[in-house]
């Protein structure tokens, strides 16, 4: 009888990740079969392709959110980094050399001083990276109020470049970024003493304090490395458009959180995972190819349904976790202290 | 010295002080910047002047601060103020219909209706907070998420115009000043009412403060806080009625756009800390009147609108960081001398 009592001890922690994977794989052989065409390699790799700066974005943020944080400033960081790459290379001649690390630095910076505002000032981190956001924003428009094409030949050969793929397919280099990037976050979420502080903070901010845990620091290096990974979405949302502009990637920052969400991380905090984000991104992906396939459906059905998944998986996460406390097995905190984050 | 010490610290640990310094900075800077801001004409019986224009143009944004208000008191916040004002627009224009000069519906329905469309989905970000118990940032994201897609359903994707002019009276009509101000002031009224001449707010400060207390002292959290969200819902339908009615239209994509952001902005500059607790009403109104003036300055100076992104996010951050009592404590340190003066 060990087999269930594992099982029932396996799912609770995993439950919203299957789910999740368990949909993805459901709605696509649904729609496989439904729609002809839609099961070849190449429409899985277009939707890889389609969200790649989507996904890399998501990592960063998943790790914010597990830590118990919140961060809004992803999409205009995207549009952000994607105009100063445009503005070094075409208006001031910089090469990609000297561009690419540069907006990763640039990138970096930002996050790091939401996350100085956030640690030291206690700012709550809603405001601080609301600010990040208009600032970002604002400084597009600073930049350029028009859209700046990028006809540098090295984007534009990244860009254009197709590798082969087995099921006369292809993938483009954004694909292998946003896999390097996924595995980076697996890698720093459960392989690292970084990754475990992470979660120790999420799970009981006060605990991880008393238990000598660096928590300021690791506050600071999750929201330094969310700025790093929207500067790499950013690059390599500047490779996807080949240009730069003010308004792109306007309102990405909440729907890159509801795919985290979808993807089984606890806002929370303290629970959540990279692999989960990927599938998390990938069913908003699939839904508006669905759409797309179908043609008779309206396009605001993807938020329809999008807003429906969102509050099914925050509902089952909740249920899941007051199945948790109310059971006296398992001592945990109670959610009433847990979710005393920002104060 | 030592009294205007004391004296000082007392005005400043009010944050509403930096606001109305904000204010006449601004105002002050207009003097300089822009002849003629000052200026008010009488044309046709109408008053006419940019300071009208700050306050016409800033209505909705006033409406909107006094739900924010009430829900940021409870300790919560609410994400979806943009899209139901999308949904109010939509339910309102959709029950006047195209017709030229007439209305498929009487004009009190359609108003009573868009505001209980608009009260109804307050009434569900409060039952997905209040009974659920999901974290108020997830719970309003996902009609945050929804609300556009549902906002289009109602209007079948198109951007419905409306040509009945008892309508446009709400929002663009004049009575010696612009009718929407006497919107505003019944809002402001009511709220002022219910807040301050009944328990009510007594109550939304205690739950803010600590509602643990508050249950324990026999206050239902739950109600409160589900009254506060509605009221949320029913000023963001107030708000939705005032654009739809000015633009003569309604645009399930772009009505109400940024918003929240704004709202939440106007409480924060306001003095009401975001973490909740003590709240005002009066500084919220101030909050949004800076927000206003800032952005019609700014489009009197012929800087790029977009620019004003940007100044946001500058006033964000200083007001952010003068609420703060680490940044303050840190400031103080460097300067011993005055830290000395004011003890």
């Amino acid at each position: 009888m060990m087999l269930p009592g594992l099982l029932k001890r396996i799912d609770r922690k995993f439950l919203p990740l299957i789910v999740t994977i368990l949909m993805f794989v459901v709605a696509f052989a649904a729609a496989s079969l439904k729609y002809k065409g839609f099961g070849t390699p190449q429409v899985f790799y277009n939707m890889l392709i389609d969200n790649s700066f989507i996904i890399i974005s998501a990592v960063g943020v998943t790790f914010v959110l597990i830590s118990g944080y919140v961060d809004l400033s992803m999409g205009a960081m995207i549009a952000f980094i994607s105009m100063v790459s445009a503005a070094l290379t075409e208006k001031l001649g910089w090469s990609p050399l000297t561009t690419i690390p540069f907006v990763l630095l640039l990138g970096m910076v930002m996050g790091a001083g939401m996350g100085y505002m956030v640690t030291y000032y206690k700012v709550p981190p809603f405001i601080a990276t609301l600010a990040g956001m208009f600032l970002a924003r604002g400084a597009c428009f600073v930049i350029s109020t028009e859209a700046i094409n990028i006809n540098n030949p090295f984007y534009r050969s990244v860009a254009l470049y197709q590798i082969p793929m087995p099921g006369h397919a292809f993938i483009s280099i954004n694909v292998v970024i946003m896999v390097v990037m996924v595995l980076l976050g697996i890698y720093l979420g459960h392989y690292t003493r970084f990754g475990r502080n992470v979660y120790a903070v999420g799970g009981n901010e006060q605990s991880a304090l008393l238990m000598g845990l660096p928590v300021n620091r690791t506050k600071m290096l999750v929201y330094t490395f969310n700025g790093f990974c929207s500067a790499v979405a950013g690059v390599v949302y500047s490779f996807y458009m080949l240009s730069g502009y003010g308004l792109n990637a306007n309102g990405f920052e909440l729907d890159i959180i509801s795919s985290v969400v979808i993807g089984g991380t606890l806002l929370t905090g303290g629970v959540g995972y990279v692999v989960g984000t990927v599938f998390g991104v990938l069913i908003q992906g699939i839904i508006q190819n669905i759409i797309t396939f179908d043609g008779s459906l309206n396009s605001w059905w993807t938020r329809i349904v999008v807003g429906l998944l969102t509050l099914f998986f925050i509902v089952m996460q909740r249920a899941l976790s007051s199945i948790k406390t109310s059971s006296p097995a398992v001592n945990e905190t109670p959610p009433a202290n847990r979710s005393a984050e920002s104060t | 010295m030592l009294k205007v010490g004391v004296a000082w610290r007392k005005i400043s640990a009010n944050g509403i002080i930096y606001s109305t310094l904000a204010l006449l900075a601004l105002l002050a800077f207009n003097i300089f910047a822009s002849p003629g801001f000052f200026n008010l004409e009488m044309k046709e019986g109408h008053l006419y002047g940019s300071l009208i224009d700050i306050l016409r143009n800033g209505a909705p944004l006033m409406v909107l601060a006094v739900g924010m208000t009430l829900v940021i008191a409870t300790g919560g916040i609410d994400l979806s103020v943009g899209p139901v004002i999308a949904i109010s627009a939509a339910v309102a224009t959709s029950m006047i219909g195209k017709n030229m000069g007439a209305s498929n519906l009487p004009l009190p329905l359609v108003i009573l209706g868009a505001l209980a469309v608009a009260s109804l989905c307050g009434f569900w970000n409060g039952i997905l907070v209040s009974r659920i118990g999901i974290a108020p940032i997830v719970a309003t994201l996902i009609l945050y998420v929804a609300g556009r897609g549902i906002a289009q359903m109602i209007t079948d994707g198109q951007i419905v115009r409306v040509f009945y002019d008892p309508y446009y009276f709400i929002g663009g009509g004049y009575l010696l000043i612009p009718f929407s101000l006497f919107v505003v002031a019944g809002v402001y009224l009511a709220a002022w009412l219910f807040t301050r001449r009944t328990a009510f707010g007594m109550f939304l400060e205690s739950v803010g403060v600590n509602p643990n207390a508050a249950r324990f002292s026999g206050i239902s959290e739950k109600n409160i806080k589900l009254v506060a969200y509605t009221i949320s819902g029913l000023c963001a339908g107030v708000a939705g009625i005032l654009i739809s009615s000015n633009l003569k239209s309604a645009d399930g994509n772009n009505a109400g756009l940024w918003y929240e952001l704004d709202a939440i902005l106007s409480v924060a500059l306001g003095g009401t800390p975001l973490t909740g607790g003590r709240f005002s009403l009066p500084g919220s109104f101030l909050g949004a009147l800076i927000i206003q003036t800032l952005t019609t300055t700014i489009y009197s100076v012929g800087v790029p609108p977009q620019v004003v992104m940007l100044v946001k996010a500058i006033v964000v951050i200083l007001v952010s960081l003068l609420q703060s009592n680490n940044f303050r404590q840190s400031i103080a340190a460097r300067f011993p001398s005055r830290k000395g003066a004011a003890r």
